[in-house]
């Protein structure tokens, strides 16, 4: 036991009969380093049994640990006198006024995702789920960013429809909206793709509920479904590269999700919460009772007792090592009142599951593990939680990446004249065309709150009961973070802030989703830390604090890493869903203006990945003053009802952006006159991905309002067209190039692209 | 009006149906799928969801819940039963409703807006809409692929069960319209003797302009219209 000055006093526990001896090789299995075991014997004054080391390999890993970002973790924002719940529960806490206050968190499930997509999602929106109602709120919307290799992989297609099929079937079926997300195929992701599902959920403000385990001698309860031996190590196999032979050996450690148990949890635990029956509440996720038990001990400062043998099994003759490693769905951790056991059991009852005492709340900071009274494990509690090792590691950059960002563009923009191929091939790639095949899949619109739907810049959900509501995006573009990580991270915030504002919502708080390859690498550690530090920069910027989110290391297969893709999850207010703003052109003979400004920058764009396969370039500049000015000019316009559309710019550029506004979701596209007087070639005018430009429309009575606005601001705005009628064409006119194409040409690119890919006979399959 | 909303585990649009009933100004109340009596309720409805998360086959479990044998009593001695998505499937599998709700065509989940068109002005459900009426109402369905034999196909249309059937926006039953393969554009229908509804597409999320459409508030007004006509 930990004494006064921090030395460990050891409790001796004798060996388990049928465990394997504990050798140099067992330690690497789990994960640990030799120092890290040098660290446990001297925290536990003794060598661990196996089920110990089992306990630490899995709270000791970067999944559970993040001991290679904890360091960079604590340099982000986390505080805004709106924030109830910062970084460190289930999910993090604001207050969005009128007395609701909102869960929100991204989580990742890259690894099961590659080597079994279907259940390796459905189970990545099942934890995201209950990470949200284990706060006491109800999930209203689920945001999918999902990144993938190219298309013309076999394997890939399989992957994606298999990932969309998993988040689909899994959130429909609990009856939680689809309301927005992301898809990007691209090289860099092959063989490991990105799945990150995040969640927000809604509350009265009093409701709110933690995950402590609190009171002392209070029983610690086992709730919903039985413990298997699916997931074993999930946690651990999370912190790992990923080889050839992965998907064969790894695929037991892939949990198997069922949303109808999970819908049943969700009311249940709902009722627990309301009831007042329990104290604290946990989802059983990576790294199962272990972790539950640890942290919820750990975050009272108490100590844990519970018994492997009174643990539901659904299978015979699990050890406690399995039993306490198992990732098994739909479990949660409850600490009750002492003394209303009985009402969290009859509450289950009443929702067909079951719950049974464990254990219990103790004062001796233990986290004590018995099988049948006989102790099998004996650690103190606050180091499994907290000790975690952390590492600063060095950084340096890649050469090759400074070789990329100096990479000549200039052959790139010689086409002039007419432009309406490429354009068009462009608006039909798979990145920019439209995602209705994905969204289609998805319940958009269950629980009746659904007032923007996918396939904007953000998804909007009313509060019934008042006039608010909340958006809610993510974004990153893991090109420009690839080559050059502190403008990427930025330009992802800064992306989502205006997604949010485009609808017409405040943003005031971010999630992240740190994915990256593996950190012992000094290439990818600095990639991660540049990240951060971009992050850092944009959201103290912006206001809009961290307040929890994700960490995803080691995605790489044989050793190639993904683009680091530090997925920005951002919720934002509508005060007054009368204003909410549409995405699309609503009007014959509305004017079109652009705020913000083009310049020529094609760096990192897909135009070049589409006409080139180039990934190269110095990505564009970001300047957060101006963003933060862009945002506000925007609040200003849709406050005062200015505004009849409003749509960020961003991948394919202000032609891509000008396409999209003009088809809207297919039913009532409009021509558009737009004439470009930029001093550049046509190609980067038309193509680069500029940062701090908005398209927005508007009735030519308000126009003179709207450049008004954006002067006061300081924010550059010009008329640079006018919307026309649904016969006319989509014609975009510069000096010395053009664009002009027919609506039903420019639909069939850019609805049909994906249906064309997935539904081909021959793409069924892997 | 008092509308009983029946629910089983894994029900996940009752709180839907309950916001749709009471912005009508009706009385709706949950009843779940092990209480057991409706009387005294004006109006039977069950909600869309993956009763038993669909595993065997939509609605084939909760079909057996104890509280069906009311809802079939209730049916049987004339009160009015609606059933939406799930609540369809469950019906046809309790036997109040010819044919069977199987999987899309396309194999694939359809969530979207859907343009319908209603078939029949003269039932309890639909008095309020004009005769060919174009309706845009979300559809959200994995198995809502109507499926019956030819006779029964023809007995349906003969005798004038089909009350709503997917069309295009010029009301037109295309195949391009149809969301999931449905026989002859089939998306509800109404039991012989008038009184029990069943249908894919979501009425009860097509209530307010915010959302959308307002195009399903004639089926839960019609409904009040014609109990409070007989209870006058």
């Amino acid at each position: 036991m930990i004494t006064g000055d921090g030395t460990a006093s050891a409790t001796h526990v004798a060996p388990r009969q049928g465990d394997p001896d504990i050798t140099p090789e067992l330690v690497a299995e789990h994960g640990l380093s030799e120092d890290e075991y040098e660290r446990i014997k001297g925290l536990m004054g003794r060598a661990p049994t196996f089920t110990e080391l089992g306990v630490f390999s899995a709270m000791w890993s970067e999944h559970c640990g993040y001991k290679n970002s904890k360091r960079l973790l604590r340099l982000l924002p986390t505080k805004a006198p709106w924030v109830i719940q910062g970084p460190g529960e289930n999910a993090g806490v604001i207050d969005v006024g009128d007395g609701y206050a909102l869960a929100f968190k991204i989580e990742s499930h890259n690894h099961p995702s590659a080597v079994e997509p279907y259940q390796g999602a459905a189970t990545g929106v099942g934890g995201i789920l209950r990470d949200i109602f284990t706060m006491g709120a109800r999930p209203v919307a689920v945001l999918d960013s999902l990144r993938f290799g190219d298309l013309d992989s076999g394997r890939v297609r399989y992957l994606f429809g298999g990932v969309v099929r998993g988040v689909g079937d899994y959130g429909n079926c609990v009856g939680v909206p689809n309301i927005g997300g992301e898809v990007v195929f691209d090289r860099g992701y092959e063989g490991n793709p990105i799945v990150n599902a995040m969640c927000l959920g809604l509350m009265k403000r009093e409701d709110l509920i933690t995950a402590s385990a609190s009171g002392v001698g209070n029983p610690v309860m086992a709730v919903g479904a039985r413990t298997g031996r699916d997931g074993i190590h999930g946690a651990t196999f999370a912190s790992e590269e990923l080889n050839e032979d992965s998907d064969e050996s790894s695929r037991p450690r892939v949990q198997v999700g069922d949303p109808f148990t999970e819908k049943l949890l969700l009311e249940a635990s709902l009722e627990l919460i309301a009831s007042g029956a329990i104290t604290g509440i946990q989802d059983m996720g990576a790294a199962g009772i272990t972790s539950s038990a640890a942290e919820m001990a750990g975050r009272a400062g108490n100590g844990v007792e519970i018994d492997m043998a009174d643990v539901p099994v659904r299978e015979e003759q699990m050890t406690p090592y399995e039993i306490l490693l198992s990732e098994s769905q739909e479990r949660m951790l409850v600490v009750a009142e002492n003394g209303r056991e009985d009402e969290v059991v009859r509450i289950l009852e009443k929702w067909e599951l079951e719950a049974k005492v464990i254990g219990s709340v103790t004062d001796d900071s233990r986290f004590r593990v018995l099988e049948n009274g006989v102790t099998v494990a004996d650690i103190p509690a606050l180091p499994l939680t907290d000790g975690c090792p952390t590492y600063e590691r060095d950084g340096i950059e890649d050469e090759h990446i400074q070789a990329l960002r100096d990479t000549g563009l200039r052959n790139y923009w010689l086409p002039r004249g007419n432009l309406t191929r490429p354009f068009l091939r462009v608006l039909g790639s798979p990145n920019v065309a439209s995602k209705q095949w994905v969204y289609h899949q998805y319940d958009t619109t269950v629980r009746t709150a659904t007032s923007v739907r996918p396939g904007g810049d953000a998804g909007v959900i009313r509060i019934r009961g008042t006039d608010r509501a909340v958006a809610a995006t993510t974004d990153c573009n893991g090109r420009f973070v690839y080559l050059q990580p502190r403008t990427g991270a930025m330009i992802a915030v800064a992306e989502a802030a205006r997604n949010l504002v485009c609808v017409g919502a405040l943003p005031v708080a971010i999630t992240n989703n740190l994915n990256f390859g593996n950190p012992l690498k000094p290439h990818i550690y600095y990639q991660l830390r540049e990240s951060v530090l971009g992050m850092k920069a944009a959201c103290e910027a912006f206001e809009t604090p961290v307040t929890g989110g994700n960490v995803s290391l080691f995605n790489e297969t044989d050793g190639r890493a993904i683009y680091p893709t530090p997925v920005v999850g951002m919720v934002g207010v509508i005060e007054d869903t009368s204003k909410i703003v549409q995405q699309a052109f609503t009007t014959e003979g509305d004017d079109i203006v652009l705020l913000g400004e083009n310049t020529n920058e094609l760096g990192g764009s897909e135009y070049l990945y589409v006409t080139a396969r180039l990934v190269a370039g110095t990505p564009p500049a970001v300047d957060l003053e101006k963003e933060r000015a862009l945002q506000q000019a925007m609040m200003a316009m849709t406050h005062g009802r200015h505004l009849r559309s409003a749509r960020d710019c961003s991948d394919g550029g202000l032609a891509c952006t000008l396409a999209e506004c003009s088809l809207g979701d297919g039913e009532t596209p409009l021509g558009i006159d737009v004439r470009l007087d930029d001093d550049m070639p046509p190609v980067p005018n038309l193509f680069s991905e500029s940062q701090g430009r908005i398209v927005v429309s508007c009735s030519p009575v308000e126009t003179p309002e709207v450049l008004r606005i954006a002067e006061e601001h300081g924010v550059p705005a010009a008329k640079i067209g006018s919307v026309r009628n649904a016969e006319s064409p989509f014609r975009i006119a510069m000096s010395e190039g053009r664009i002009e194409a027919a609506l039903d040409t420019m639909a069939d690119a850019y609805f049909g692209a994906l249906a064309r890919i997935m539904d081909a006979p021959s793409t069924s399959g892997a | 009006m008092k509308v009983a909303i029946v629910t089983f585990p894994g029900s996940n649009c009752d709180y839907d149906l309950y916001k749709a009933v009471q912005q009508v100004g009706a009385d709706a109340t949950f009843v779940w799928h092990r209480e057991r009596g409706l009387e005294g309720y004006d109006a039977v409805l069950l909600p869309g969801g993956f009763s038993y998360g669909d595993y065997l086959r939509a609605g084939a479990i909760a079909r057996m819940s104890p509280v069906m044998e009311d809802v079939i009593d209730f049916a049987a001695k004339g009160g009015p039963v609606v059933g939406i998505c799930n609540g369809f499937q469950i019906l046809c599998e309790a036997g109040l409703l010819p044919g069977a709700l199987v999987r899309n065509a396309s194999l694939l989940f359809a969530g979207k807006d859907v343009m319908l068109r209603v078939e029949r002005v003269d039932t309890l459900f639909t008095s309020n809409y004009q005769q060919n009426q174009v309706l845009r109402v979300p559809i959200a369905h994995g198995e809502g692929n109507y499926e019956a034999d030819e006779s029964a196909l023809d007995r349906l249309e003969g005798e004038g069960h089909v009350v709503f059937r997917y069309v295009n926006g010029a009301g037109e039953p295309t195949d391009a319209a149809n969301p999931n393969g449905s026989r002859r554009n089939i998306a509800g229908i109404i039991n012989e003797n008038g009184n029990v509804l069943g249908m894919m597409p979501h009425p009860e999320r097509a209530m307010e302009n915010l959302l959308g459409s307002t195009d399903g508030l004639g089926i839960f007004t019609s409904l009040a219209t014609s109990l409070s006509a007989v209870a006058s």
